[in-house]
This record gives C-alpha cells, sequence and structure tokens, in this order.
C-alpha cells in the first residue's frame, strides 16, 4: 500500500473528490467545438486554476483533464497522435499543484470511454479499446498521476479493458460507471451486477462506484444498490449537481450548494466512501460539501424515501435490483439455451 | 425440444409474422433473412413485410427498450436483424413506389463526437419504416443546412451529448430561423444532458427522452403536418 490514495483510505472514514470539469471550463470560455483537452498545452493557467479551485475548496482527490483523452476522442479532433503529449501536460500541471497544497491531495488521471460501441455489438475490439486506454494510462502515469481514473463508462466490456490497461501499466485505479437509464446503465448493468463484475477483475480496483447519470437523487439510489451488494471495496459517489437547465444561452445546473451538501451528508450515510461530484458542481458546491461532511455526524443509511424527500425524486419507479420491477423481457418459442 | 426445431417454411402467414416479432426481438438476423424472403415468395408485397411484420416486431422492441425491460445491446441487435430484412426489401420498395412514412436527416451537432445515441435513433427510425440521412457526428450549421436543402426532410434531428456542446442546437434552430425556413421542418432534439424544458427554450419541436420515444414523436409529429396541410388545401 504505498500509493497516495490508499494511504488517505487508511487514514480517513470519508474523502472528497472534485466537481464538474466541463462546466468549470465551459465557464472559463471553452466553446462549443474545442476539446477541452488542448487548452493543457494552450491554456495551462486555466487548467491550473480549475485544479487550484477543487485544491482549495477542500478536494483530497482531484481528476486531471483528460476524460477525451484517448485516441478515439482525440482523433475527432485530428489529435489522435497528441494522447501522450496532451495527458502529460494535464497531469504535470495536476501534479505541481498538488505538491504545493500543503496537504496530501490525490492527483487521478481521468479517462472517459472511447464513445465507440465494443464488438460483438459494436466494432470496438477488446484489444483495442485495451490498447487505446493503455497508451492514455502510460502517459497519465509518465506525467505524474497518483492513481488512474476511469468513468462514466456504460458497458462491461469497456470498463474490463481499461482494468486491463491498468494491470499493464502497474497503477492503481478506481472506476465509475454512469447508470442513466432507468437506473440501469445505457448497457443495461445494475448497480448490483457492477459490484459482481468488480469483484471479478483480477486487476481489483481500489475504489469504484457510480458518476454523473441523472440527478443526486438517482445517483445514491445507486449507492445503496452498490452497499446492498457487498462489496469488498471502496464506494465512489460523483453524482451531478441537479438537472440541467438552458438560461440565456447557457446551461445551468439546478442543484444549489445546500442540496450537494445534503447529498455528500446521504452518500456517506449510504455506504460511499470516496464523495464528488459531476457535472454542474462548482467550487462553491463542494465547500458546503466539505463543511457538511466535517460538521455532521454519520446518520442511518437512507431509505428512498428519505432521498427523495431531501434531493427529489427519482427518474425512474425501479433501477433493476429490487422485487417490483417491470416484467422481464418477453420469452420467444424458440429454445434459448 | 421440438421448439429448437421450428422451420420457417412450415408456418403459415399468422405464425410466421409471430415468429419473425420473436426473432426480431432476439435479434436473430438470419431467421429475419429467410422470413423475409418467404414472405415475399408468397406474394406480400414489400411494403406489408416491412409494416406487418418489421415494422411491427420491432414496435415491440420499442416499447420494451422505452419501458427498461430491453437495454442498448439487445436493441442493437434487433436493429441489426432488422436491417437485413430492410436491405432485401429496399430496392423492392422503390420499384413499387411504396408510400414514405417520412425522412429524417439526422446528426450529433458540431464538436460533439459520441453517435451511439444517434445511431440508436437511426436504427430506430428505420425500424419504423422511416428514410433516415445520417450526417454523423461534428456537424456545423452549415453541414445541417446543406443537408436540408439537398434532402428535403420532413424531420431534422439534433443530438448533442455534452453540456458544452448542447447549445449548439440552438444556433442551429436560430439559423433557420434567419433563413426563414424554421417552419419547413420538423426538429427534433435529444441527448443524455437535454430535458424537455431545454427543448422548449432553444425552439425545438419535441425533446424525445431515448430513440423509441423518438419514434413515436416522429410518428406524432408527421401526422399532425400531414393533417395540417391538408387542411389548409
Amino acid at each position: 500500500m504505498t500509493d497516495a490514495l490508499s494511504r488517505l483510505l487508511e487514514t480517513r472514514d470519508w474523502l472528497l473528490t472534485d466537481g464538474a470539469t466541463g462546466t468549470n471550463l465551459f465557464n472559463m470560455g471553452l466553446t462549443a467545438g474545442d476539446a477541452p483537452e488542448m487548452w493543457n498545452l494552450d491554456h495551462p493557467e486555466r487548467i491550473r486554476a480549475l485544479y487550484q479551485g477543487w485544491v482549495d475548496a477542500g478536494s483530497d482527490i482531484f481528476l486531471t483533464n483528460t476524460f477525451g483523452g484517448n485516441a478515439s476522442r482525440l482523433k475527432l479532433h485530428g489529435a489522435e497522435g497528441r494522447v501522450r503529449e496532451l495527458n502529460r501536460a494535464a497531469t504535470e500541471i495536476a501534479r505541481e499543484v498538488a505538491d504545493k497544497a500543503g496537504r496530501p491531495v490525490v492527483v487521478a488521471g481521468d479517462m472517459g470511454p472511447t464513445g465507440e460501441i465494443m464488438a460483438p455489438m459494436g466494432t470496438l475490439t477488446h484489444e483495442a479499446a485495451v490498447e487505446m486506454f493503455h497508451e492514455q494510462a502510460e502517459a497519465l502515469k509518465e506525467g505524474g498521476a497518483d492513481v488512474l481514473w476511469v468513468e462514466t463508462i456504460s458497458a462491461a466490456e469497456e470498463f474490463k479493458a481499461a482494468a486491463e490497461a491498468f494491470r499493464l501499466a502497474g497503477m492503481p485505479w478506481c472506476g465509475t460507471m454512469s447508470f442513466d437509464t432507468a437506473g440501469r446503465t445505457m448497457m443495461g448493468i445494475t448497480s448490483a451486477e457492477m459490484v459482481k463484475m468488480v469483484g471479478k477483475l483480477p486487476h481489483q480496483p481500489l475504489a469504484f462506484g457510480a458518476n454523473c447519470g441523472v440527478g443526486a437523487s438517482d445517483l445514491l439510489r445507486t449507492v445503496l444498490g452498490f452497499a446492498a451488494a457487498g462489496p469488498e471495496r471502496p464506494i465512489i459517489a460523483k453524482g451531478n449537481a441537479g438537472i440541467p437547465r438552458y438560461h440565456e444561452g447557457h446551461i445551468h445546473y439546478d442543484g444549489t450548494p445546500e442540496l450537494m451538501a445534503e447529498y455528500a451528508v446521504l452518500a456517506r450515510d449510504a455506504g460511499a466512501t470516496i464523495i464528488g461530484g459531476c457535472c454542474g458542481t462548482m467550487t462553491d458546491h463542494l465547500r458546503r460539501m466539505r463543511e457538511a461532511l466535517e460538521s455532521r455526524p454519520r446518520g442511518e443509511r437512507p431509505t428512498l424515501e428519505v432521498i427523495a424527500e431531501k434531493l427529489g425524486g427519482f427518474s425512474s419507479a425501479g433501477d433493476g435490483t429490487g422485487a417490483d420491477e417491470p416484467a422481464a423481457r418477453r420469452g420467444g418459442r424458440r429454445g434459448r439455451g | 425440444m421440438a421448439d429448437d426445431e421450428i422451420i420457417l417454411s412450415e408456418l403459415d402467414d399468422e405464425e410466421l409474422v409471430a415468429q419473425m416479432f420473436d426473432d426480431l426481438y432476439d435479434g436473430l438476423k438470419e431467421e429475419i433473412e429467410e422470413a423475409t424472403h418467404i414472405l415475399l415468395d408468397r406474394g406480400w408485397t414489400p411494403y406489408d413485410v416491412l409494416t406487418k411484420a418489421l415494422v411491427g416486431g420491432m414496435k415491440v422492441v420499442g416499447d420494451d427498450f422505452r419501458d427498461g425491460i430491453l437495454f442498448v445491446p439487445e436493441v442493437l441487435l434487433a436493429a441489426n436483424a432488422m436491417k437485413a430484412g430492410m436491405t432485401i426489401l429496399k430496392p423492392l420498395l422503390a420499384e413499387t413506389g411504396a408510400p414514405r412514412v417520412g425522412k429524417m436527416v439526422i446528426g450529433t451537432v458540431k464538436g460533439d463526437i459520441h453517435d451511439i445515441g444517434k445511431n440508436l435513433v437511426s436504427m430506430m427510425m428505420e425500424g419504423a419504416g422511416f428514410e433516415v440521412v445520417d450526417l454523423g457526428i461534428n456537424n456545423a450549421v452549415e453541414k445541417y443546412l446543406d443537408a436540408l436543402e439537398t434532402e428535403k426532410p420532413d424531420i431534422l434531428g439534433m443530438s448533442a451529448l455534452l453540456t458544452t456542446t448542447m447549445p449548439y442546437m440552438k444556433v442551429v434552430i436560430d439559423t433557420l430561423k434567419e433563413k426563414g425556413i424554421r417552419e419547413d421542418y420538423i426538429v427534433l432534439v435529444g441527448g443524455a444532458p437535454l430535458n424537455e424544458e431545454f427543448g422548449r427554450a432553444i425552439g425545438a419541436d419535441a425533446y424525445c427522452r431515448d430513440a423509441a420515444v423518438a419514434v413515436e414523436t416522429a410518428k406524432a409529429q408527421v401526422a399532425r403536418r400531414h393533417n395540417v396541410g391538408a387542411g389548409a388545401r
């Protein structure tokens, strides 16, 4: 246990991670059409300000500006040959900011999905996905990331490919999936199924969980689902600050700092150890989350009713783990093995 | 098990269509191809095979997707099987001048490279009998305008998966308004971070939560347009 995150996990019973990279960069002037990763080289001072904001707000862990930094995503900006330099640059800036923090702050090298559908349904093979993730992982490692962090994944196959890449890079890692479709991932994975899938990985993550999705309430329902499945690893909760609203040419999320503070406390009560925000979560939210986690005592595991009452309702009646689920898929007349 | 040995050609029409619904549901491409040929050989018009067998079967898939019973992998397999049937029917439909359900131009907006959701909508729209022109990802407003002019669709569909790219939908809609052609098209928008309120705020005709809703909305909007058009004449 020599990595920075494991050391923090040994001494603390909750950790605060960061908020939204995209929403913040958009506010700093990123326009639709720009790849945020280009700013790691073109506007390093803005990326430094983004990271510094998290550290000043009390983050124990923050993610690098490299979500779309794999070859598949960069290709759409004609930059598939720049994976190494863009990821390294992002991580080097992060390393500087973290090392000056005056307390232990973990740099998590962020990796998002490839954006492609994996075989046999789609065209991306396991080997090609591993190669892409591995290329990015090595660059983040070179730049000085403490851990690697894959997020917003919807297919089990893609999550496994990332895990394999982390093994090849010899790096500790965390991974989250996005549960945005009736409480499941887009590809139909439930919270309980993710726990099972993660448990079987040969290269185990330090922590696993959920990010993004549909608002804070849904995310906590997913955390409850993880906890009920009895996972062996700490749970990550990184939910959106409410729902995006469009106002006078700008997108803003309707979750207030107060709501996110409530969410953070509930997330911890629900069983999460690493808590943060995703889209729409700004430094004000994060500061309030930190205050709440420090000042408020742990409570009982919240029920769905309590979550709905405090944070608002859910996007769907069930999430695929309960008994009151919609009918199972129709049975055909052909035998289905 | 005897059930494993279904011989498609021995089924009567009604049983065969029911079996095609099942086989679409299970994403069995070869079985759908075989059944499509059988119905054509039995004298069915290509249009009937399309609407009664394939579109009918995809409606079940769409309903279960909407209701959270099926998920993307199953829908992709079903759409793939449907597409195999369509490949057989397409040239025949063109020859026979079968009626058209409607036409859609669809694309992910500029700066956004996500296409899983958009592809799903394309497939489900084709599954419902629409003609779909897919512009792919990262489309600037000029690309949309060119396609609208050359394809003359009923519907313009735009997709975005990022909060940073969704405002671009408004850029496209505002440009349509400036050019005075906004009312010539039904504009449907979709994507994970969107919602109904956003759709209204930017001036789209509708926000579609998922591919199944997109199909239902497209059908309803096209029907309403035709009615309005007929009334005006």
